[in-house]
């Protein structure tokens, strides 16, 4: 039951957010441009154009008009981009796999990297690879992601060639209809490898440090005192006993950090050309394409808002003696 | 006042030098950090030329390699960008302009942070709850995110050509707004400590105004936690001012920081002129280092208890 | 021969300030099926003591020398891989808080039956069995259901009788018991000791039991070993320590327990508090705190004097204990 408490409360809290990001979404639209001009030109004259704006209810009062674009929001109708002249969404549409294998591809280096890394600096601090890790994780927080990306593309794409510098290749496979990834080939991966180090480098010194630190406090507890006192192997007080426990903190933060990928996606796609959203996002910006935008930011609130959710209630499986937040206990 | 600058001398006293004179790492750093804001206060005299003076740029001289290799001129000792630029002049001002923006952007941050953090400590309730709600809110957007979409709206709506003027202030307000939450959350966590104490209402009792007397205490409390988060927020400022300018929706060409310099660069380390981003991407790189090298060491030496989250 | 018999423990802490001995030569003995009580303030070395036996002092603590003689072998010369088959298996430990005891995340199941896993080739069908009749000895209501339990759905006395349950699991040689119920509410604590000495009473295994407070001791024990600022003080048969206390810490920790004295009275606390090891007086560590002190207590530490098996640490035991100087 609390589950079902817990659910309706987050919904209620992600409606009240998107509602908040539609207005902003439609302010946007009301001020960005004259849709008149997109659709006639300038050669046509005053009283026809105030004919025009009647027929378009755009004299229409504000929450008239925000109400009607609420409703098309709705139903899956943010407008037509300029630039496309395809429902704005249906372009989204196209893009979305793209980011998604991007954001998958370095959520995988992520993952296999700081997990046993940063176990291995909590475990043995004085070794010397702890060490080199903690130094290089400063300075792999001091370096900005479009450098990482341009070094990258530098040394691998233009120096060695092992690897491309831009795009997704030609060779995707589709596994559903409309949906594509290059996980299934070998050139799809030799396109994603650049991208995804590249937008990994910015998480990885954090992650790093976070599961250090998490489980070097987690490693004085008691409990772990208690499984060495019980003469458990070392493996599994490491990680079960106290990896369990580090893991919550953990994704905690992991989740905020799902906003922060899907900004620094905009940079990563924009040095590789990946055609994901961010990348259509920025051209977007470059051509004034306003549904195309208004769409944009309507689709990354609703991801934030989903995977927010989503992270709250995979941190409530694991633990389980938090009472979910707003539950009745 | 006096019990600002009586913290702050007790902080920065014997024990805190002492530490620093001792550690290699800390004094490279700082000695870095003082070099650079050194070059870019100068950078006027120090350069060959005024890289935002379109009188003084000839095309004729872009793309001149380093001195150092084949082709270089001994008049632009890192080479020249694509407009004839002279490199190093350019990264001198783009220096200025980078720590220029980081700085202000951060003053944004905690004047915001400082007064949101004490209204909602001070007042709580509804207005409490309405300024957290938002500042987690914001921090799961995640900043740089609302600073891409808040700078690419403002562009689009203005134009590119007024844009262009405005970027430099549009910079700090934007980058100052979207990263208020950590001082608030900070100051408001010391006052909602200061709220429990008895002077609190003993103040009250003598008529004296209760938040007055609790910022005079709360201040010089967060002196430590407000510096390392400061430390460590300008860095940050510089990396999302860059992160802004590469994507085009910073400082333009004319007028630019590190982070668009590095970015006209971009397209041409593929025809061989490699010089243009690189020499940017170190200025930008060590700065950045340099910051966080020190702010790491001022978290370990003052160990302030920061807010967690 | 003994089946623990601790010899010249001696445990050190090297800190900035310089090494730091926790322990001084600290000897003492557990026979088969024997309870013995280590009693002292806070401080006193206790814990460490108990630690050490199993070489789990943490960091950067560490034995510096002594023997730890346990079923024939030197506790202290086993590599980390032996050390771990004794840990958990022929002795095991109960800890202080089961609030903290406890993994959080796991359930009382996994942890019950990884402990038999770790140290018997048996499924986990078996493990589970044995587990279920283990928590019906120390009478927990349905033992099954509570296997799929986490600990925080169990009260603080629940949680110690699972973590007594654990302890009895391997059939162990030896429990270490530290401070068994100091966590606990006052009203189950005697409940608690008593369920732990009836178990260690029918299945024959000895007890070490940790704690600051004489009358649980004289309950519990057979024989008692004082501490004070990490030596051994006064050591002999529970009953005649408690009946004849000789060291005057021991007569001062007896005289503040509650019910001793007139009733209504204060009780009498000793004077002071024991020192921090960063500043040990010299001579008897307890001089500055004893009624009873003379000039010579400053100038060298006395040595235990063997009143026919009653151990004492002071150089005026004999005439205390025949009652010259009261």
């Amino acid at each position: 039951m609390a589950i079902v408490a817990f659910l309706i409360k987050r919904l209620l809290q992600a409606v009240l957010v998107m509602f908040v990001i539609s207005l902003i979404g439609f302010s946007i639209q009301d001020n960005l441009g004259d849709p008149l001009r997109e659709l006639v030109g300038q050669a046509v004259s005053e009283a026809e154009r105030e004919a025009l704006r009647d027929r378009m209810g755009l004299n229409d009062p504000f929450l008239e008009q925000y109400w009607r674009f609420l409703g098309n929001a709705v139903q899956g109708d943010l407008g037509v981009s300029y630039h496309f002249k395809r429902p704005a969404l249906d372009v989204i549409a196209d893009k979305f796999p793209a980011t998604v294998d991007l954001v998958i591809g370095a959520a995988i280096i992520i993952v296999l990297v700081s997990v046993p890394l940063g176990c291995w600096c909590a475990i043995q601090p004085r070794s010397w690879l702890s060490q080199a890790a903690m130094g290089a994780s400063i300075v792999g927080i001091s370096i900005p992601v479009f450098l990482t990306a341009i070094f990258l593309i530098y040394l691998f794409s233009v120096n060695l060639g092992w690897l491309p510098s831009f795009g997704r290749g030609e060779s995707l496979v589709e596994i559903v209809p409309g949906w594509k990834t290059g996980f299934l080939t070998g050139e799809g991966i030799s396109h994603l490898v650049l991208p995804s180090i590249a937008l990994s480098s910015i998480f990885l010194p954090l992650f790093i440090r976070l599961i250090r630190s998490e489980m070097m406090e987690v490693l004085e507890q008691d409990y772990i005192r208690y499984a060495w006192a019980k003469g458990l192997a070392p493996r599994r007080v490491w990680f079960l006993h106290a990896f369990k426990n580090t893991l919550l903190p953990v994704i905690t933060v992991g989740g905020v950090q799902i906003g922060l990928m899907l900004a620094y996606t905009i940079l990563t796609e924009t040095v590789f050309q990946w055609p994901g959203l961010g990348f259509m996002f920025i051209e977007a910006v470059t051509r004034v394409d306003t549904p195309l935008i208004i769409a944009y930011i309507i689709v990354v609130g609703l991801i934030f808002v989903v995977t927010n959710t989503v992270v709250d209630l995979i941190y409530t499986l694991v633990n389980p003696t938090v009472r979910l937040v707003g539950a009745p206990s | 006042m006096t019990h600002l600058t009586a913290r702050l001398t007790a902080l920065l006293g014997s024990d805190v030098l002492y530490r620093f004179r001792r550690d290699p790492v800390a004094l490279t750093a700082f000695a870095i950090l003082v070099a650079f804001v050194l070059a870019a206060l100068l950078a006027p005299w120090l350069s060959s030329m005024n890289p935002h003076d379109p009188a003084q740029i000839d095309i004729m001289n872009s793309e001149i390699p380093p001195v150092w290799t084949s082709g270089g001129e001994a008049a632009f000792p890192l080479g020249t960008d694509v407009q004839g630029r002279d490199l190093l002049s350019a990264i001198l001002y783009g220096l200025r302009i980078s720590i220029v923006i980081g700085v202000f952007a951060v003053m944004v941050q905690m004047t915001l942070g400082i007064v949101i953090g004490l209204v909602s400590g001070y007042l709580g309730g509804k207005v409490d709850a309405f300024f957290m709600r938002l500042a987690d809110i914001q921090l799961a957007m995640s900043t740089l995110m609302l600073a891409i979409i808040a700078l690419a709206v403002f562009k689009a709506a203005v134009g590119a050509e007024f844009y262009e003027d405005m970027a430099i202030v549009m910079l700090v307000l934007v980058i100052g707004f979207a990263e208020w939450p950590q001082y608030a959350r900070t100051i408001r966590a010391s006052v909602l400590a200061e709220k429990k104490k008895e002077y609190v209402d003993a103040a009250r009792v003598i008529g004296l105004s209760a938040p007055t007397i609790m910022a005079r205490h709360i201040l010089p409390n967060t002196l430590s936690p407000l510096l390392v988060i400061s430390t460590v927020q300008v860095a940050n400022a510089i990396i999302s001012e860059a992160a802004l300018s590469f994507l085009g929706l910073g400082m333009p060409v004319t007028m630019p920081s590190l982070g668009s310099l590095i970015s006209s660069g971009f397209e041409y380390i593929f025809s061989g002129a490699w010089w243009i981003t690189t020499f940017p991407s170190i200025a930008l790189i060590t700065l950045i280092l340099a910051i966080n090298l020190l702010g790491d060491w001022l978290r370990d030496v003052l160990n302030p208890r920061l807010f967690k989250g | 021969m003994p089946l623990l018999d601790v010899r010249d423990l001696r445990v050190e802490f090297p800190t900035r300030q310089g090494v730091l001995t926790a322990l001084h030569d600290v000897d003492f003995t557990v026979d088969r099926g024997e309870r013995l009580g280590i009693v002292g303030e806070s401080g006193a070395g206790k814990s460490v003591a108990a630690f050490a036996i199993l070489n789990l002092i943490g960091r950067p603590g560490r034995i510096a020398g002594g023997s730890i003689l346990f079923e024939g072998q030197d506790l202290t010369r086993l590599s980390t891989h032996q050390m771990r088959r004794v840990r958990g298996d022929r002795i095991s430990m109960i800890f202080q808080d089961p609030m903290m005891t406890l993994n959080p995340v796991l359930t009382i199941g996994t942890q019950m039956v990884e402990t038999l896993k770790a140290h018997r080739r048996i499924g986990d069908a078996e493990a589970r069995r044995i587990a279920i009749t283990r928590l019906g000895e120390v009478k927990i209501p349905s033992p099954e259901k509570r296997l799929e339990s986490y600990p925080h759905e169990l009260s603080g006395g629940m949680r110690q009788r699972v973590v007594i349950a654990i302890a009895l699991l391997t059939e162990p040689a030896l429990i270490i018991a530290d401070e068994p119920t100091t966590a606990l509410d006052v009203t189950i604590q005697a409940e608690i000791m008593s369920l732990m000495l009836d178990l260690c009473k029918t299945h024959g295994v000895g007890l070490i039991l940790i704690t600051h407070d004489l009358a649980v001791v004289s309950q519990v024990t057979q024989r008692v070993v004082v501490l004070y600022a990490g030596r051994v003080v006064e050591t002999g048969e529970t009953a005649r320590v408690v009946q004849d206390p000789v060291h005057p810490y021991t007569r001062g920790l007896l005289a503040a327990l509650p019910g001793e004295g007139t009733p209504g009275a204060r009780l009498n606390q000793i004077r002071g508090s024991m020192p921090p090891l960063t500043a040990v007086p010299e001579g008897c560590p307890f001089n500055p705190r004893c009624d009873f002190v003379e000039d010579r207590c400053r100038d060298a530490l006395p040595a235990l004097e063997d009143l026919d098996g009653h151990r004492v640490r002071c150089v005026r035991a004999r005439d205390l204990a025949s009652g010259v100087a009261a």
